[in-house]
């Protein structure tokens, strides 16, 4: 089951760590906020992106099954 | 508006518009119940005869109505559903849900107890933001007191607090700003339970569903489109106002109400308000007013809102005064938002007002795709798409802004935008 990291944009605070342990995957916006890859972790990247996600000082980042964002009703914008 | 169509049975419902905004307003239930008459159908039938009907959600995403109180009734399971009715339109210049609940309150009321009752909801609320309105909804409910029971709950008036789960995080006791979604409301919302957020003009046509069947529904409006809905025109028109409208109408003739004779009134037109997208004037005017006939063009039919650009002004100022606007709206939980629309609107502002664009151009493209799909809510992709979108239709204005502002720019504000201070409006 190939797998994806997300970061929940409430609680990350640009600590950066995240980019510092997976610069293959995660590289800072000009104001030091995570940017992901597209598309889903490869395998061998797989180890390290689990520690990533545990060394989040604010618990932002999730890796979690890919396409799940995906799934259910998009009707939530605001207007 | 009148608009001719194919005369379905006279016993089955209306034949013609006005279907949901009656001229004069029906405020009594009894008045209510004399006009509309008894509902019909209820339950599992009408979550199918609302799928049949092709009925989309009125609020701006234009997400199929049925497969959404389906997908709600699914997972209501014994611990129930609750449905939250969306009567925020904090969109600021829609005006359209605000005309529903003056002028049929009840049908929103219908709607709302009909859904509740079919997606297996034993609480319902009815959110709005203006303390006048949950006055008058809270004594048109207490007067259906034995017949069906909402909540009618006053939230604090921002931009973003209309998002379904800003509703979700204020009814459970949080601000009203966006949550993390997944999960949505849909599976977890108000107390943990599968929550419907469904706008006031969706449900109040789920209450004629009730009454009159799809195909009455689908005697209105195109096939990609059915059905009629409410729109707001604004902006530098001579009679401003909400009518209700056969999806699919030429935006010709829906301007027309408003007094818009032509190209000649309108040098572009903001579709979907300020989360829509701009269009030129001599393209707008022959597209379809619907969610498919716009979407097509490349702007949003949205919550229904159609802003005109007088001949004279300028398009880039005013997107700047919107952006500026937007931009004090952002709830500040999400970095990018929080750090990029204020870099966005300050570029937007450079490129109207300042001296040349110079590099104004590059830099907003830049920013604009650093925001895009990166907070909680989709505020900054709106204001994203804004920006693009008047880079694309006000081209020319763009090249002639490299010598200075423009007569339109330094002159007077074509539209009313409201102060742009962080946080709630007045």
């Amino acid at each position: 089951m190939s797998k994806q990291l997300r970061v929940n944009p409430i609680l990350c605070d640009a600590h950066g760590v995240c980019a510092e342990l997976l610069p293959e995957l995660i590289r800072l916006d000009p104001w030091g906020y995570p940017l992901l890859a597209p598309g889903t972790v490869p395998p061998d990247l797989e180890p390290i992106a689990r520690r990533t996600v545990r060394s989040c000082p604010k618990l932002a980042l999730v890796l979690e099954r890919a396409g799940q964002e995906q799934q259910g009703n998009p009707g939530s914008v605001p207007k | 508006m009148t608009i001719e169509m194919e005369v379905p049975p006279a016993e089955t419902g209306p034949a013609r518009l006005p279907r949901l905004l009656p001229p004069v307003p029906v405020r009594g239930l009894r008045a209510h119940d004399e006009r509309y008459g008894p509902v019909r159908l209820c339950g599992e039938a009408l979550i199918a005869e609302v799928e049949r009907s092709g009925l989309t959600g009125r609020g701006g995403a234009a997400f199929p109505a049925g497969r959404k109180l389906r997908s709600v009734a699914d997972r209501a399971g014994r611990r129930g559903a609750v449905l939250i009715a969306n009567g925020m339109e904090s969109e600021p210049l829609s005006a359209k849900d605000a005309s529903l609940l003056a002028r049929a309150p009840h049908l929103v009321l219908d709607g709302i107890a009909l859904a509740a009752e079919a997606v297996g909801a034993d609480q319902a609320y009815l959110c709005v933001h203006r303390p006048g309105q949950a006055e008058e909804l809270s004594a048109a409910a207490a007067e259906r007191a034995g017949r069906d029971a909402v909540t009618i709950a006053l939230l604090p008036d921002r931009y973003v607090a209309s998002e379904a789960s800003a509703l979700v995080n204020y009814l459970n006791g949080g601000p009203a700003v966006p949550l993390f979604t997944p999960p949505r409301p849909f599976e977890r919302g108000v107390r943990g339970r599968p929550t419907l957020v469904s706008n006031v003009e969706t449900l109040a046509n789920v209450a004629l569903i009730s009454r009159h069947g799809a195909g009455w529904f689908r005697s209105a409006g195109a096939p990609d489109a059915p059905g009629s809905a409410l729109v707001t025109v604004t902006g530098a028109v001579r009679r401003p106002g909400v009518h209700e409208i056969a999806l699919g109408t030429p935006l010709r003739d829906v301007l027309a109400l408003a007094g818009v004779s032509g190209t000649s009134d309108a040098q572009a037109v903001l579709a979907g308000g300020y989360f829509g997208s701009w269009l030129p004037g001599r393209i707008a005017l022959g597209v379809p007013a619907s969610a498919p006939g716009l979407r097509a063009a490349g702007a949003s039919f949205g919550a229904g809102i159609l802003m005109v650009l007088p001949p004279a002004g300028c398009g880039l100022a005013e997107t700047a005064r919107v952006i500026r606007y937007l931009a004090g709206q952002s709830a500040g939980q999400c970095g990018p938002c929080l750090h990029g629309l204020p870099e966005i609107a300050t570029a937007m502002e450079r490129l109207a007002f300042g001296g040349g664009p110079g590099r104004a151009v590059r830099a907003l493209t830049e920013l604009c795709a650093l925001v895009e799909g990166r907070g909680a809510c989709h505020l900054p992709g709106g204001v994203a798409r804004l920006a693009a979108s008047a880079l694309r239709v006000f081209s020319d204005d763009v090249r002639h802004h490299q010598r200075g502002p423009c007569a339109g720019a330094r002159g007077r504000a074509a539209f009313w935008v409201p102060p742009a201070g962080p946080g709630e409006r007045a």
